[in-house]
């Protein structure tokens, strides 16, 4: 525990010691702001809630979580640090919990830097607060899967650029698999129970009542357990690769 | 104690450590020497549980790194090839992040990383991001690092690469200063960096095992240890000298003129020389005993394909 402590630390500030950390927060704040109020038409709607807002978190996550999570591993291997951080006495588990949970603080942090677009339709209206905390508690969830799948690829390769792409790649089949396209493709010639795994799969299905405020158990559960295959997935590949 | 039994590591098919078999003790100094690419990095990930061996076993203090690396990595200090560092921290960052995870806590950390930035001159760059340091500040910084936790074990890969002589003569003797209870393995293919520090050396050559002794039987091993070189103002009749007890060859340099006298081996032939030359009063200008040519007995040693 201490350790994943003292490691979340040394990322977190490394974060924030470059400018991705704050190029990150920046792009996230304004797009999330144009969606929802030039896309999402927040005023237009006339109803005092977020949910034009959350409603394009999986598309703004799609690009932004891939970028953060890019350099996680693919750096270290790069530099050789990766080297120095498997002989200090830290495990690979440790590691991998440690930069998660930095690069999830960042997402945190972006999140929580939305607040004016609370403080803004409470001036409007009366929201209902618990709602958009729900709704935020399961954005930053399905953040977090986001993250693990894109901190993999990471693992996968030495190269951020194409850690990027392969996490673009890999998050836009789980967003996908729930949408009208990719289901009616399988309408043909699949039967139902492998279109609702299909859909099943998909982050849009689970987030779309997290969305409205509902945080339900499978709902939640399917992003832990998300995030814990895929976390386990780089541990593996990371005690796989470490040295090559 | 570290004790290597058949120690392998292949990649793909290529051996790149081939059958390794050692002990160091405490108190032992080991350089490790060879060409490049003969396999002392990779063996030497292996001995700080970074790479698993693909065959033979390590233990240190009798514990198997492949099960206990975490608690074996506790006691050892490591320096890897490049002295790799998180570039974005500064110094102090640095070293204060490594204090931690090496379990220093409250008064010893700061007392620990004040000392290793007085043993390494650090003072100056204490606040400058590491990326921004010249090459020689950056293998210092990994050394601060490796020796932070007082480790009973140090591992340095290529320590003094990069640093300019003076520093070279700095980190010598930081090794040297370390207690004598501790065992430290440095990989170089500085010859004169193993005779002054080390009190052991090993030589592998295409991942095998060529030579495990001491500098002074690495030294014994050249044709030139203890062999007398002279020079003369004048030519002068030098044909006694080869003549003399012990004396097993003489060779002459025909640009310099300078004569030199190979002893039988163990032989030394000093006096002889001495008290000829005298007999002939032969116009001796220079006189020198050899001490070995470390880069020749290194060149026979890793070219020649059987092992000693
Ligand atoms: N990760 C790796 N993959 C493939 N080959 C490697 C790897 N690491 C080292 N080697 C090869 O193993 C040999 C020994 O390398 P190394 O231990 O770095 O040598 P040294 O440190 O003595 O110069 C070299 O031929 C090198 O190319
Ligand atoms: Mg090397």
């Amino acid at each position: 525990m201490r350790n994943i402590w003292i490691i979340t630390k040394r990322e977190f500030s490394s974060f924030f010691a470059t400018p991705v950390a704050y190029v990150f927060i920046a792009i996230f704040l304004m797009l999330s702001s144009i969606f929802t109020f030039f896309i999402g038409n927040l005023f237009e709607r006339g109803q005092a809630d977020l949910l034009p807002f959350f409603n394009f978190h999986p598309w703004l996550y799609l690009f932004l979580v891939p970028a953060i999570a890019m350099r996680t591993w693919a750096e270290e291997r790069k530099s050789g640090s990766i080297e120095l951080l498997m002989t200090l006495p830290v495990s690979v588990g440790e590691a991998v919990m440690g930069k998660f949970f930095a690069a999830w603080g960042v997402l945190a942090l972006a999140l929580a830097l939305t607040f004016p677009l609370w403080l803004t339709v409470s001036y409007l209206g009366a929201p209902d607060n618990g709602i958009i905390i729900a709704a935020y508690v399961g954005s930053w969830l399905m953040a977090g899967a986001f993250l693990a799948i894109s901190m993999c690829m990471s693992a996968m390769t030495k190269n951020q650029v194409v850690a990027f792409i392969l996490a673009i790649v890999v998050c836009f089949l789980f967003v996908v698999s729930g949408s009208g396209i990719v289901l009616d493709a399988f309408q043909h010639w699949a039967d139902n129970a492998v279109i609702d795994t299909v859909a099943s799969f998909s982050f849009l299905t689970h987030f779309e009542s997290m969305a409205k405020g509902v945080l339900a158990l499978n709902d939640v559960g399917y992003f832990l357990i998300t995030m814990g295959v895929w976390l386990y997935a780089s541990l593996v590949i990371i005690e796989q690769k470490k040295a090559d | 104690m570290i004790a290597v039994k058949n120690l392998s590591r292949y990649f793909d098919k290529f051996k790149a450590v081939d059958g390794l078999s050692f002990d160091i003790k405490a108190g032992d100094i080991v350089g490790f020497l060879g060409p490049n690419g003969a396999g002392k990095s990779t063996t030497m990930k292996m001995l700080t549980g970074f790479l698993p061996a693909s065959e033979g076993t390590i233990h240190i203090n009798d514990a198997d790194i492949s099960k206990h690396s975490k608690s074996v990595q506790k006691i050892i200090g490591y320096l890897p090839e490049g002295a790799p560092a998180y570039g974005d921290m500064t110094v102090y960052q640095f070293l204060l992040f490594i204090a931690q995870i090496r379990e220093l806590k409250g008064k010893r950390k700061h007392e620990r990383i004040a000392e290793v930035v007085a043993q390494l001159e650090l003072q100056a760059v204490l606040d400058r991001p590491i990326d921004n340091l010249s090459k020689g500040f950056k293998r210092r910084v990994g050394l601060a690092q490796a020796i932070i936790h007082d480790p009973k074990i140090l591992i340095l890969d290529e320590p003094t690469d990069g640093l300019d002589p003076n520093q070279k003569h700095q980190v010598r003797k930081l090794i040297q200063g370390l207690s004598e209870d501790k065992i430290v393995i440095i990989s170089t293919h500085i010859l004169e960096e193993v005779a002054a520090v080390c009190n052991r050396v090993m030589i592998i050559a295409d991942g095998a095992l060529k030579f495990d002794d001491t500098p002074l039987a690495l030294q014994q091993k050249s044709r030139f240890y203890q062999s007398v070189s002279l020079t003369m103002s004048y030519a002068a009749d030098i044909s006694g000298l080869a003549e003399l007890d012990g004396v097993d060859d003489m060779e002459v340099d025909r640009k310099t003129g300078r004569v030199t006298l190979f002893p039988e081996p163990g032989a030394h032939i000093l006096p002889q020389v001495a008290e000829h030359i005298q007999l002939r009063r032969l116009p001796v200008e220079d006189l020198h005993v050899d001490q070995g040519r470390l880069d020749d007995v290194f060149r026979e040693i890793t070219a020649s394909k059987e092992s000693v």
